[in-house]
């Protein structure tokens, strides 16, 4: 146990970083639209599996078969990022008009947008099942859709026994850039400053002139937009993606915004690199079948001792 | 502007016999005529009320003959339709209506309720030789137990962390049964026992016998969820699920009750998985995906959570027309889904919806609050404003 322990602590931590990056990217999204409405946007995680086979698209329709390298791979992985992204977020700005917008109208309940929330994701789920992955990608529907490498898994440099490849840098670094680019615009910009106000006391936001409209659908495109960067990292770096890929993943990115204190983007960021980094080294005693099981039992002890998370709530008031 | 119109009612829901004062008559036919066969069960005597008893019950134990099974399921037989998944749906929504419609908690992950009740049976009747019945009342128990383990820590959550958690405990019941090789891992148990013979009927491979084992349990979860509906208990679940901190605050113990309606629904889902692994002989972990939760949620939101008859319409909806309908079965799960956002959007209360769950709906609270950033649109209620 202990040799085990010693062999595998450094290169559970890498592998642990890599998904608790993705977890974060996607937690962004869960955590902004719980601020700003006060709900779990249960569909989530279907827009971050939009993002990953957007991504896939744009490998399929360039054609690439082998890996690239320097000014290719960079720009092949930007283009996937911009293609992802804009899918992603489009697809959620259209989940809040025709799931959500029609009940915060009618100012129906939060158990209505919720069960609303899980239907859009059970329709989602089963469009790409039955019809977008057989017609676009050419596979059966209910199967795993494999994605191309595009780029070599070289070793770039070791810290003790563990490899740190190009495809685990890639991962962080451009999971990092995005959050900083999300925390500046929701921290500088005039739209960043609706969002804020909205998710502090969004009737004194409409008071002060603030069009909840334009901030909700603002919150529901950035943080698609970061669950498309997030899907376009999970397919480069596992390369196997299939229509309820989101399930799992959601479901722990969740977790992940609740560790962290969900409403607060920056908690978003604590929480994904805590959760992927707890369930990899969890994997190191009790074998890796156990993983998915320790991100709900970790869920499970946070909100029991502190359901504000590690962070806190910031984006919003605290709750009475 | 809370609670004038459903306090009013509150004796009508709570005996039956109430003819709704206050309650808006909605202009949609199907409610209008809902609300008119009401007033007739309201008004009707003792013996009319049996006659329909008695003739529902009848209604059940003649379903199985072939001529309606011709028209009702072409393509399988009708009696192994009736017993799952027709039946097995109807007795899981009866018991999730307890958690859902009467408490107002939302439980995602109320499959593995029917995965313990299911895997008791199979464990204890292969490892042990236990009978059928004795079974039966270890399962019930292991999973009221069970419903209290996920309450406990759970009950105290708002009501969206709930969901989730419920969720994730859902998954964690498939997977460590798929992890666990005591209980077969992922290859299951085989040869689950079948009940012993009854009033001279073998429980073997008819399905027939089944079915009406099915009907009595359905019609005992009924008079079971009824009775707790119209008692103290029933009372204070739809005081928590009107305003948990007013019920509280009136010295209703909500946390205790929470956990009781957890263990109420969770006895029931339980049952239905004890009695289908009963006739299924054979359970593995791939029998309780998480969208078997989600379609007894929709049964229990389609037909009108709250409200016992209207869920079991939803059940046998959703259970009846995929098998009926073979061609659209593919699309099962795409239409659930749209179904439920276009019922959320529409008609949120459900086909055959409670008066009091259709108050509580239209007033825009009916569980756990309303949407953060919610501004009253040209079609919400002028006083919302004022109250807020």
């Amino acid at each position: 146990m202990l040799d085990d322990l010693s062999s595998q602590f450094l290169p559970s931590t890498v592998g642990g970083l890599a998904a608790g990056a993705i977890y974060a990217l996607i937690a962004l999204g869960y955590t902004m639209v719980y601020g700003v409405l006060r709900l779990i946007n249960f569909a989530h995680s279907e827009i971050f599996m939009i993002g990953a086979f957007a991504s896939l698209f744009v490998l399929i329709t360039m054609g690439i078969s082998a890996p690239l390298t320097g000014i290719a791979l960079v720009g092949m992985l930007l283009l996937m990022m911009i293609v992802s992204m804009a899918a992603a977020g489009g697809a959620a700005v259209v989940l809040e008009q025709v799931a959500y917008k029609p009940l915060r109208k009618k100012g129906a309940s939060r158990l209505a947008a919720l069960i609303s929330a899980i239907g859009a994701s059970l329709f989602l789920q089963e469009l790409f099942a039955l019809i977008v992955i057989p017609e676009v990608f050419d596979t059966p529907g209910r199967n795993t859709v494999p994605v191309p490498r595009i780029a070599d898994r070289d070793v770039l440099f070791s810290i003790g026994n563990a490899n740190i490849r190009t495809d685990h840098v890639i991962v962080i670094v451009a999971a990092l850039a995005m959050m900083i680019v999300l925390d500046q615009v929701v921290n500088r910009s005039r739209m960043g400053r609706g969002i804020r106000a909205t998710a502090q006391d969004p009737e004194a936001a409409v008071l002060m002139g603030v069009n909840i409209d334009n901030v909700v659908r603002l919150t529901f495109l950035l943080g698609g937009a970061m669950a498309g960067v997030a899907g376009m990292l999970y397919a480069f770096e596992y390369e196997n993606l299939i229509f309820n890929v989101g399930f799992i993943l959601g479901v722990k990115a969740f977790t992940a915004a609740v560790l962290g204190g969900i409403g607060n983007i920056r908690g978003a960021l604590v929480g994904g690199f805590a959760l992927g980094l707890i369930e990899n080294w969890g994997a190191i005693f009790l074998g890796s079948e156990w993983k998915d099981v320790t991100a709900f039992v970790v869920l499970v002890i946070v909100l029991m001792f502190r359901p504000t998370g590690i962070l806190g709530e910031s984006l919003q008031r605290a709750r009475a | 502007m809370k609670g004038n119109d459903v306090t009013n009612n509150d004796n009508g829901t709570a005996t039956g016999n109430g003819n709704g004062n206050g309650v808006k008559r909605s202009s949609n036919p199907l409610s209008g005529s809902m609300d008119r066969m009401r007033d007739w069960w309201a008004g009707a005597p003792q013996w009319q009320r049996w006659g329909v008893y008695v003739a529902l019950i009848v209604g059940a134990l003649i379903l199985p003959a072939p001529w309606i099974g011709a028209f009702m399921s072409p393509d399988n037989d009708w009696t192994t339709v009736l017993f799952f998944p027709i039946g097995v749906y109807m007795l899981m929504a009866i018991g999730l209506n307890v958690v859902v419609g009467m408490a107002g908690l939302l439980d995602l992950g109320f499959v593995a309720f029917y995965a313990i009740g299911a895997y008791s049976l199979a464990y204890f009747g292969t490892e042990y030789g236990w009978n059928f019945w004795a079974t039966l009342v270890i399962g019930v128990a292991i999973t009221a137990v069970s419903g209290v383990i996920l309450g406990a820590p759970t009950l105290r959550l708002r009501g969206d962390y709930l969901a989730i958690v419920t969720l994730g405990f859902g998954e964690i019941v498939r997977i460590t049964a798929n992890n666990t090789d005591e209980i077969g891992g992922a290859r299951g148990i085989t040869n689950v026992p079948h009940p012993p013979d009854m009033f001279g009927q073998k429980f073997l491979f008819d399905p027939a016998p089944y079915y009406y084992l099915m009907v009595a349990t359905i019609v005992l979860a009924i008079i079971f969820s009824r009775r707790l509906e119209i008692s103290r208990v029933g009372r204070s679940w739809a005081a928590i699920r009107e305003d948990e901190d007013a019920a509280e605050l009136m010295g209703v113990p909500t946390f205790k009750f929470k956990l009781l309606a957890f263990a109420v629904g969770a006895i029931i889902g339980g049952l239905a998985g004890t009695v289908w692994a009963g006739q299924a002989n054979f359970v593995a972990p791939n029998s309780f995906p998480f969208i078997l939760s989600a379609t007894i949620l929709v049964a229990v939101v389609l037909g009108g959570s709250g409200n016992l008859p209207g869920v079991m319409v939803g059940a046998f909806l959703i259970a009846w027309l995929p098998e009926r309908f073979r061609e659209v079965q593919d699309y099962r799960i795409l239409f659930f889904g749209a179904v439920l956002v276009l019922l959320m959007a529409l008609r949120p209360e459900g086909l055959l919806p409670s008066r009091r769950r259709r108050a509580e709906l239209a007033e825009g609270t009916g569980g756990m609050g309303s949407m953060g950033a919610e501004v009253a649109g040209p079609t919400s209620d002028p006083d919302m404003e004022v109250s807020k």
